[in-house]
């Protein structure tokens, strides 16, 4: 029987909460239902901190910090919401609407997708940047699953599900910049990509409509990171916990 | 309505398709594999060797080919996506077979200040060429760099390797013409005067 | 087996050399001068003292002079004094002013340089000391020239703490552009437990405008290398990587060439001058990529990965390369270190500012006379740099500004020419030190012009891994794009006001967080070239 993590007392938005040792500020706030809004964070697997939406204000420290990876201290005190952030995360979320072709009304994934779920939580009624409107090709190659780099935000859940947890690294982020783009393999079609086991952890894992099944119609794909995290629990840890339902 | 667009085209990148796989068992007699097996062994196929195998595999081949990647993959049992992510992450390696000649534009801050934009736009529009990019008939290669350190000569144009300073644009598509026409495929000018003369 | 070498005694035979030839001629044969033809030069002089002079005159390369604007230089040199220096020389001048020396002890008025003007007078050279003097390729050269003195002191002499106190004591901060005091970094390797543990020498000198880190490792390699020795030394660290751009390829071959000298001469590799101390050196080469100056890309790129920064912490320090406590130094500060270690920490903190110490390479160029390498002590003013040592503004033009830091940096106007310079005064006015390069812009140029370079600029070099660099700087490219072009609106300019503001404070790493600095900084000082742009739009954009 593991023991009781020691604890410390930290402060989330002016309400003390008890914190594990060694957890993340964004584990424990979700542990205490205080929602940090996160793209690229995934239970399970390595963190990125690329997505930037997670950052929250902790006292004396005039930075911000990602609370995906900021570890929690005794008597920190973080705050995760104030006009500031709300400001910055819905910025972030119009340039990600910005740079690709995010439009929900022809997606599969309307309805069960983070970045939609976001961006009205931000209240995010229109864009201010320019849209990039990129071409890119769709790549339904798969038998299985179907890839719209259109609906990409990069957050490379499926790269690290992939590498960490199936352990055949079929996906990796080529190029860079603005010009950085997901491939399978050489950038071959997924299809015929043969180190891909089929197994879906990828589709699973993806928070917007990037990654689905082949055939799913708008609205209808339904993801479920969850279980990737429950996955590496009993995996890992040899501890399996009630599956969550898919979203 | 552009996704719509995008939906529709569901395609797949031409120059991809099967030939990579079948393709990786290269040519036997190919001794340019083997100088890149000089070099892994060498490194005694340390994983973290991948972009010093890369730049010799680039040296040898003279651009990185799918088959040349995926030799490197296997040969280091790295994931062939890896290996590409990581080749296309840096400017210096490329992809296509590079021009007869090469003409590199330093676009360091001393060589903007003194207008290298208005060179490279010069050989581009000359040369009906754009930056990062080969020209049709294969014969020059038009690059920006990243400051080559030589501020003090600004604005400054590699050609072929040698570095000229205080540079122009008519300076410099002069001397590219002047370099192009020196070594012009015979048959192609032969060609056009006998077209010419004809009408 | 490699022979320990005889400091002593390679410093005698050379003293012994240069007294038996009456005329010493050295030809800089530094990147700058070599794209200038001083590789015509120096074959010309050589055949003409292997022809005609016999051993009567001794030739030889040499490393950066400085002046790059009057390259090639020469210098000349005469047994029992009297040294003088040529610029614009071409072969058939250099040969004439070395037949004047040699036959009639004259120098020659043309292409005389006059080295007491300010460029050369005003400077004070510790990092730089050996340009125009040794020939970069022959480490009895820098031997004879106090060379590898300084790790034969501490190896045989000093415990590892006593040569972090005088590191500590020289106050010395990171040449690489935050300015980080040099002496924390290195208590914290020493600190971290072993036994494998790296020094990385950072050469991946990105910011475009700068090249005295290249100018160290091609014209004085070994200064490089004892630096490394002593960093290594005083850390407990037996293994260093020097990672070097790409686009250097003669920095790599003469560190490489110098790495092999000295592991056969016992300065590097298994005990170190018949010491306990064992250190080997590995080159490691980029592959374009600016991010790569970041310390964490910088080790990712090492291990053979995309060069994207990882978030911090942990800290190199802590867990770095191939998950082992790194320290990365700049080849600069690591120049310095030798110095440090030879005249003591006290003499270093003697030199410069109170809150930086020591001297600072700066690369001027732009619109300014006098173009090339200089090495000041902090706190020189800004009026100095370019009035004096530049030589002031080309073509009857008038300054307008300075920009320092290259694309994490801003734009100084010319009511700041009177600032110290220093890692806190550019600060203060919204730039940074950067690695040096100092660019020098006249009248003509439009400041929304400037900061869309530099924007581009990031933009292109960002590594994609957050998204706020990644698609920020797209955006305000985009609107510095509409505004520098006429098309832009007060509402365009207010978007991009705070997209500066998103991309600075929440992107991962240093690349994103500075990116929007020429924006920044030319805003705050040229702000009415701006409104001035936008003016046109105003009515329709209301």
């Amino acid at each position: 029987m593991p023991e009781r993590p020691t604890t410390v007392a930290i402060a989330i938005d002016g309400v003390d909460v008890e914190a594990y040792q060694g957890e993340t500020v964004l584990q424990c706030a979700r542990r205490h239902q205080v929602d940090i809004p996160s793209l690229c964070f995934l239970e399970g697997v390595s963190t990125m901190g690329g997505c930037r939406l997670c950052v929250v204000e902790v006292a004396e420290d005039p930075r911000l910090r990602p609370a995906c990876a900021t570890t929690v201290a005794a008597d920190m005190e973080v705050t995760t919401e104030s006009p500031r952030l709300r400001s910055y995360r819905r910025s972030i979320i119009e340039l990600l609407f910005a740079e690709g072709n995010h439009v929900c009304a022809v997606c599969v994934s309307n309805g069960s997708c983070e970045l939609q779920d976001i961006a009205v939580r931000c209240g995010m009624d229109h864009v201010r940047y320019e849209l990039r409107s990129p071409r890119r090709h769709v790549d339904a190659s798969h038998p299985k699953y179907v890839f719209d780099p259109n609906r990409c935000i990069l957050c490379t859940r499926c790269v690290r599900v992939c590498a960490e947890v199936e352990g055949a690294h079929v996906w990796d982020v080529a190029h860079r910049g603005h010009g950085a783009e997901l491939v399978t393999e050489l950038h071959q079609p997924w299809g015929e990509a043969t180190s891909c086991t089929w197994c879906g952890k990828c589709v699973a894992a993806c928070p917007t409509g990037a990654l689905s099944h082949q055939g799913s119609a708008v609205g209808e794909m339904r993801h479920a990171p969850n279980m990737i995290t429950w996955l590496v629990a009993a995996r890992q840890r040899g501890e399996w916990t009630e599956p969550e339902a898919r979203r | 309505m552009s996704d719509t667009a995008s939906v529709l085209a569901v395609t797949v990148p031409e120059s991809k398709r099967s030939v990579v796989r079948r393709q990786a068992e290269h040519l036997p007699g190919d001794d340019r594999f083997a100088l890149v097996d000089k070099h892994l062994k060498r490194v005694h196929f340390a994983q973290d060797q991948l972009i010093e195998t890369l730049h010799v595999a680039q040296d040898v081949f003279g651009s990185l080919s799918d088959e040349v990647l995926l030799h490197v993959a296997r040969a280091l049992r790295l994931p062939p996506s890896m290996v590409y992510g990581v080749a296309t992450f840096y400017h210096l390696f490329s992809f296509e077979p590079p021009g007869d000649h090469s003409c590199t534009v330093c676009t360091g801050t001393a060589c903007f200040v003194k207008g290298a934009d208005d060179i490279v736009s010069g050989v581009a529009k000359a040369h009906g060429v754009r930056a990062g990019e080969t020209t049709g008939d294969g014969r020059l290669t038009l690059k920006t760099a990243r400051c080559l350190g030589s501020c003090g000569l600004a604005p400054v144009v590699v050609i072929d390797g040698e570095v000229l300073g205080h540079q122009s644009p008519q300076v410099a598509v002069d001397r590219l013409d002047a370099i192009l026409s020196a070594d012009a495929p015979q048959a192609a000018g032969l060609g056009s005067v006998v077209v010419g003369g004809g009408a | 087996m490699a022979t320990p070498i005889d400091l002593h005694e390679v410093t005698e035979r050379e003293r012994e050399a240069q007294f038996r030839t009456p005329l010493r001629v050295k030809v800089c044969n530094s990147t700058s001068c070599a794209s200038a033809g001083s590789g015509a030069v120096l074959q010309a002089v050589r055949e003409l003292a292997e022809g005609e002079f016999g051993n009567t005159v001794a030739v030889s390369q040499t490393g950066c002079m400085g002046l790059c604007s009057g390259g090639p230089l020469m210098r000349v040199e005469q047994r029992g004094g009297g040294q003088h220096d040529y610029h614009i020389v071409t072969p058939i001048s250099a040969e004439r002013i070395v037949r004047n020396h040699a036959d009639h002890g004259t120098p020659t008025a043309e292409h005389l340089l006059d080295t007491s003007m300010p460029f050369f007078a005003r400077q004070q050279r510790i990092v730089l000391a050996n340009g125009g003097v040794i020939d970069p390729d022959r480490v009895e050269s820098y031997v004879a020239h106090g060379g590898y003195a300084a790790l034969a002191k501490a190896l045989t002499s000093m415990t590892p703490d006593e040569v972090l106190d005088q590191v500590r004591l020289s106050r010395i901060r990171g040449r690489g552009g935050a300015g980080y005091p040099t002496a924390n970094k290195w208590a914290l390797l020493a600190a971290a437990p072993g036994p494998v543990k790296y020094v990385v020498a950072n050469g991946d000198e990105g910011d475009p405008g700068a090249f005295m880190d290249r100018t160290i490792m091609e014209d004085d390699p070994h200064r490089l290398l004892e630096g490394i020795a002593l960093a290594a030394y005083a850390t407990g660290a037996h293994r260093a990587y020097i990672y070097v751009r790409a686009e250097y390829p003669r920095a790599v071959e003469r560190l490489d060439r110098a790495i092999k000298v000295a592991r056969r001469n016992r300065l590097l590799g298994r005990r170190i001058l018949e010491t306990d101390f064992d250190l080997d050196i590995e080159i490691r080469i980029g592959a374009g990529a600016f991010v790569c100056g970041e310390e964490t890309a910088l080790l990712a790129s090492i291990e053979g990965r995309r060069g994207t920064p990882k978030l911090r912490p942990p800290y190199p320090t802590e867990r770095g390369l191939f998950g082992a406590p790194t320290m990365i130094n700049n080849v600069e500060t690591l120049a310095n270190i030798a110095s440090i270690v030879a005249n003591g920490g006290d003499w270093f903190a003697s030199i410069g500012t109170e809150g930086s110490t020591g001297t600072k390479v700066f690369a001027l160029a732009g619109d300014i006379v006098n173009t090339g390498l200089i090495e000041v002590p902090m706190g020189t003013t800004l009026r100095d740099i370019v009035e004096e040592i530049g030589g002031g503004i080309a073509d009857g033009h008038t300054f307008k500004a300075a920009q320092t830091g290259g694309p994490s940096g801003g734009c100084i106007p010319a009511r700041y020419l009177d600032t110290a310079v220093d890692y806190d005064s550019l600060r203060a006015l919204g730039s940074i030190m950067g690695s040096g390069g100092l660019i020098v812009m006249d009248d003509r140029k439009r400041m929304p012009d400037v900061a869309k370079y530099f924007m581009e600029f990031s933009r292109d070099e960002s590594c994609g891994k957050c998204v706020p660099c990644r698609t920020g700087t797209v955006q305000m490219h985009h609107l510095l794009d509409k505004i520098a072009s006429g098309n832009g609106g007060r509402r365009d300019l207010r978007d991009l006001e705070h997209l500066c503001a998103v991309v600075r404070d929440t992107s991962l790493c240093g690349l994103g967080q500075t990116a929007p600095n020429p924006v920044l900084s030319t805003l705050q000082y040229f702000r009415a070239e701006y409104d001035a742009l936008i003016g046109a739009t105003e009515v329709s954009d209301a």
